[in-house]
């Protein structure tokens, strides 16, 4: 069975055909586009490691079925940083030590992309630990993880402000 | 995972025409039914991608007041529906304490309420099941079973239903609408999921290939809206399914309980609807002693079905306290974590 699907990744459009309609999000991503950044930690939902952007919401792509995703646009970790420059949020997680084994955080960072969008956690660590409680990191690196989603976010307000200006 | 048919239908009538081969499934986002695959649990032969139908993710009030909500509406949408909290705010707390922000992204109402009610043993293969394979034993009883049902159970299957979204939707009178091969029916959620007896391969009273297209909430559930909690309990902070959980609704007019709504969940095979408890209120002061008589009528009928009878306590613990928040009345904001006992910031009663 060949079904032809058409996916924007990281902003490049791809016509792609996948040959058995069994292949998750997560596993096109990393075994036929080569973008190993995205992590399959669990394979079952539990763990985030898997975590991008489809259509600008962060999902599990390991419970995500490539087939039911024609048309869709995705953004994994390959597809945040500008030109040379990182994204604040990456910057943020080098500054404040958000890892330690650095499995978990590409899902942490498209996560924390993700939490800030929907606009719901504000500066409230409680509320940042319990919006990003679906990406684990075995490591233990949590309380840098909220330290660098909080500077990130206040940053993003100040990029977005003074862009306004 | 197994091999399978991929189908997506252009429209409902075209679905459930796709669906009526034997072994086919419906798809929706597939955070429960993948999985399931995944792990070899289930296997079905033909999946039909409903992900997509069009005008099925709608939230839209009727011209009578009640709300209607698309079975493709997604958890998260729904619960950060701000017309919707407002009337239906114990419904967006259970939407909110439940699984992770990316599940609660993909994960659709409709799948929702037809994820499989399920314990560990009926995701391990190698184990006994009678759901997953009639007629084989449940290794649940006499196993690690601290966590299962202790209302409703059989000596065939002692599980759970997990969902948090259910147990409101069962207290404030949800209706559950369905297409099948023969037309539209109705059914109201507190009856849509059955409890195991000698059967417990069926989940719910869907027919093969039925599906629910949408679920209603009548306008009348909103007086309970300034005194509606869900309040849940797991065995960490975040991202875990109920011990026991309990939705609580009441109308209070000069201290007097007009009318209340109570469901458990964790506790049973199906969303538990405790009618007794809420005979028990109305008429009564909105006080500690009515919520604890209603605590005890809730329970009645619990007993313990292996080492999980510390949850029939817990549970009227839990129904006290959930019935004293919603006394105490809905927060202006959602807690930092919703339905937990434990949040200290903006939205939680002490």
């Amino acid at each position: 069975m060949n079904l032809p699907i058409r996916l924007t990744v990281n902003g490049e459009l791809r016509d792609l055909v996948l040959d058995d309609p069994r292949v998750t999000l997560l596993d096109l991503l990393r075994e036929h586009l080569r973008l190993t950044g995205t992590k399959k930690g669990c394979d079952r939902g539990q763990c985030g490691a898997c975590t991008v952007l489809v259509d600008g919401r962060r999902t599990n792509s390991c419970l995500a079925l490539a087939a039911s995703h024609d048309g869709a646009k995705v953004l994994t970790i390959e597809g945040i940083a500008q030109g040379g420059e990182l994204h604040p949020i990456q910057v943020a997680f080098i500054a404040h030590d958000g890892f330690q084994c650095g499995f978990c955080t590409p899902g942490q960072i498209i996560s924390a992309i993700g939490m800030i969008s929907e606009g719901q956690a504000g500066d409230d660590p409680e509320r940042i630990r319990e919006a990003m409680s679906g990406n684990l990191c075995r490591c233990g690196a949590y309380v840098g993880i909220v330290e660098a989603v909080r500077e990130a976010q206040k940053n993003l307000a100040t990029i977005k402000t003074e862009r306004a200006a | 995972m197994n091999q399978f048919e991929y189908v997506r239908p252009a429209n409902v009538a075209d679905a459930i025409a796709a669906a009526a081969a034997p072994g086919a499934a419906y798809l929706a986002s597939g955070t429960n039914l993948l999985d399931l695959m995944k792990g070899g649990i289930m296997r079905p032969s033909r999946l039909v991608d409903v992900s997509r139908l069009p005008g099925l993710d709608r939230i839209e009030r009727l011209d009578n007041g009640d709300v209607r909500i698309g079975a493709l509406a997604r958890n998260a949408d729904l619960a950060h529906d701000p017309d919707f909290a407002r009337g239906y705010p114990a419904i967006a707390e259970a939407l909110l304490s439940g699984a992770s922000a990316q599940l609660r992204n993909a994960a659709t109402l409709g799948g929702n309420l037809l994820q499989r009610t399920r314990c560990s043993y009926f995701y391990d293969t190698a184990s006994a099941c009678n759901k997953r394979a009639p007629g084989s034993g449940c290794d649940a009883r006499g196993g690690d079973n601290r966590l299962h049902a202790v209302l409703g159970w059989s000596d065939d299957c002692i599980a759970t239903h997990p969902s948090d979204l259910c147990v409101p939707l069962a207290a404030f009178d949800a209706v559950a609408e369905i297409e099948g091969r023969h037309g539209r029916r109705e059914v109201a959620v507190e009856a849509l999921h059955r409890l195991p007896g000698a059967t417990p391969d069926k989940d719910n009273t869907l027919e093969p290939g039925e599906l629910i297209v949408a679920v209603r909430l009548p306008a009348a559930a909103c007086s309970f809206a300034s005194h509606a909690r869900y309040l849940k309990l797991r065995e960490r902070t975040s991202y875990a399914f109920a011990m026991v959980s309990a939705a609580a609704g009441l109308v209070v007019e000069r201290g007097t309980i007009k009318e209340a709504r109570l469901a458990l969940g964790g506790v049973a095979a199906k969303p538990w609807r405790a009618r007794e408890a809420e005979a028990a209120l109305a008429g009564a002061r909105a006080e500690p002693a009515a919520f604890r008589r209603a605590a005890e009528a809730a329970l009645a009928g619990a007993k313990p079905s292996g080492d999980n009878g510390f949850k029939i306590e817990l549970a009227q613990r839990i129904v006290l306290r959930a019935l004293v928040l919603a006394a105490a009345g809905t927060p202006a904001r959602m807690p930092a974590l919703p339905a937990s006992p434990f949040s200290s910031s903006a939205g939680a009663v002490q």
